[in-house]
């Protein structure tokens, strides 16, 4: 690792490069012309359908962004300045063992998932178990604190809502943890060499992690956020209630609802519960399956982890999720 | 994308967040709660920004050398940004209010409604007007005259129908109220205007064929136009 970092750094260093016009002679032109265009480009989107997109693409991005930079300083934190000596004694040593606590971990960070995928992919960094750091992915945007209490606010008819998600969502992710162990292997994950992280200056590599993450992390958001807007306004109500009358047609719609709308944790239940038609297990699934599953955390994953990773995790993940709250949904109601 | 472009874009997403906070535009997006968040998360995007800036300068041309996986994808960003600043759509309006079904299908019941507060007409939010024409069956409404702000869409029968959007989050999750315009007075105002209305609680209600859910109805009495409020959602 040292060794390589010194050599990129020779070469760089060696190439003395004629000035052409870079990436920020492009960005500067880009700019000037779009603020030149700034009208046109107004009327461009002024159309009901395009407008309703363009408000959602923008909520969805303004909502996460917050999320997203104290998640990615939080993982900043963790890739640079906690010792790999802390994870060794915070968590069991043994693997099994530390995937449920890292899941139980989840509860106290309240953010939602926008900020729990840099932090996973930090945590592997710095040595934790690959398990232990996904059942922490997959547990913290769905049973924290925040969005229990949302559920409770938003199902106050159902008290025994927010157990049921509490409960799916712990397993889920403890399961997934688990068959990590058993099935995963390492070389799915792919994390980008990131020789900025192992400067010398830890101010520097700190500033280096925030902006390697919120660059990345944010670039495969605004993926994300774009296709929830498309389905947000290309998929009208009316089509899912045909739906709501089959109880295993609802689950399933309701479940590829949730990776579709990619609609933020700690709001998920209010949308829930105006899906009145819906049997309250097909309702839980969709609690379930939206914080581990959806568009924007699938391109996330993609661009963290790699698209190994994300190819067999996310459908693993709405495998375990819809089964597990389709199974305590049924043991409930 | 090498790092004094990403220092460029950093700043371009936290200059629109801060933007967008400190004008109210951000309440068309997201809660009011949110702002110091965004405030936080603009000002940590500038930090961040001004710090790779001068990290690269300091550096000279050893640090100006292209990162290859870091990745293309950041490019991105500008576009959240540039719809910021370049055109801050509006709030969801009626055609994001045609497509949903209205939220007042769950039946979030109080075990009892207060009584109106004083004042008259006596100014309630659409979600208080439809709670207590649905679930209190207009019992503490009777009697009373009622002003309700929401904009204008079209109903199922091409009638324009009072309508505010909800959110719990942000306008991903907005979901409409509508208030169904009954009585002998008609407005007339154009889908998306904002206005006021007063009138009287109506025993008719409809439901919404988006969803089923109910639609209570005002008796009309008098309308007129007004501004959009500060914070376009209930």
């Amino acid at each position: 690792m040292e060794n390589a970092l010194s050599n990129s750094t020779i070469d760089v260093a060696a190439t003395t490069r004629p000035w052409r016009p870079g990436a920020v002679e492009g960005l500067a032109i880009l700019l000037l012309l779009l603020v030149a265009l700034r009208n046109p480009l107004a009327t461009l989107v002024s159309g009901p359908g395009l407008q309703t997109w363009t408000t959602v693409f923008v909520s969805v991005m303004v909502q996460a962004m917050p999320f997203l930079v104290f998640g990615v300083v939080l993982s900043a934190v963790i890739a640079v300045f906690v010792p790999r000596s802390f994870w060794a004694r915070a968590l069991p040593r043994h693997p099994v063992a530390a995937v449920p606590v890292a899941g139980l971990a989840g509860v106290v960070l309240p953010g939602c998932e926008c900020g729990s995928v840099p932090i996973a992919g930090s945590l592997i960094r710095r040595g934790v178990t690959p398990a232990a750091a996904l059942a922490f992915l997959l547990a913290a945007p769905a049973i924290n604190p925040i969005v229990l209490t949302a559920t409770a606010v938003a199902f106050p008819g159902d008290p025994e809502m927010v157990a049921a998600r509490a409960a799916a969502s712990l397993i889920v992710a403890v399961a997934m943890g688990w068959l990590w162990l058993r099935l995963g292997r390492t070389e799915w994950i792919r994390l980008p060499r990131r020789s900025d992280l192992d400067d010398t200056s830890q101010a520097r590599a700190f500033w280096a992690a925030c902006r390697h993450d919120v660059m990345h992390a944010g670039g495969f958001l605004v993926i994300g956020a774009a296709a929830a807007a498309t389905i947000n306004v290309a998929v009208p109500e009316s089509w899912l209630q045909t739906l709501a009358a089959d109880p295993l047609l609802s689950v399933l719609a309701l479940a590829v609802l949730a990776v579709l709308l990619s609609i933020c944790s700690e709001a998920d239940a209010f949308v829930a519960a105006s899906l009145s038609q819906f049997s309250l297990t097909s309702r839980l699934v969709f609690l379930v399956v939206g914080p581990m599953v959806d568009l924007k955390l699938i391109a996330m994953q993609t661009g963290v982890f790699g698209r190994r990773f994300a190819a067999r995790f996310a459908p693993a993940t709405f495998v375990a999720a819809v089964l597990v709250g389709a199974g305590i949904g049924t043991v409930v109601w | 994308m090498n790092r004094r472009a990403q220092a460029i874009v950093m700043a371009l997403l936290g200059g629109a967040i801060l933007k967008a906070c400190l004008t109210d535009v951000y309440l068309r997006y997201v809660k009011e709660g949110l702002q110091p968040f965004l405030l936080g998360a603009g000002t940590l995007l500038l930090v961040a920004a001004t710090m790779t800036l001068y990290y690269d300068l300091r550096a000279g041309d050893e640090g100006h050398g292209h990162d290859h996986h870091e990745s293309r994808a950041g490019w991105l960003l500008i576009l959240p940004a540039l719809a910021v600043l370049l055109i801050a759509p509006p709030a969801l309006g009626s055609y994001a209010a045609g497509q949903a079904g209205s939220a007042l299908a769950s039946a979030q019941v109080e075990s009892e409604f207060s009584p109106l507060p004083p004042g008259d007409p006596v100014p309630l939010s659409l979600m208080d007007y439809g709670t207590r024409a649905i679930f209190d069956e207009g019992r503490s409404l009777a009697g009373r005259r009622l002003r309700l702000i929401g904009f204008i869409s079209t109903g199922p029968d091409g009638r324009p129908m009072l309508t505010r959007m909800t959110m719990a989050c942000c306008a991903a999750d907005g979901r409409p109220i509508k208030v169904g315009l009954a009585g002998g007075v008609t407005v007339e105002a154009p889908v998306d205007t904002w206005v006021q209305v007063v009138g009287v609680w109506s025993s008719r209600v409809e439901k919404d064929p988006v969803n089923q859910a109910h639609v209570p109805y005002l008796e009309v009495t008098d309308w007129q136009q007004t501004t959009a409020p500060r914070r376009p959602y209930e």
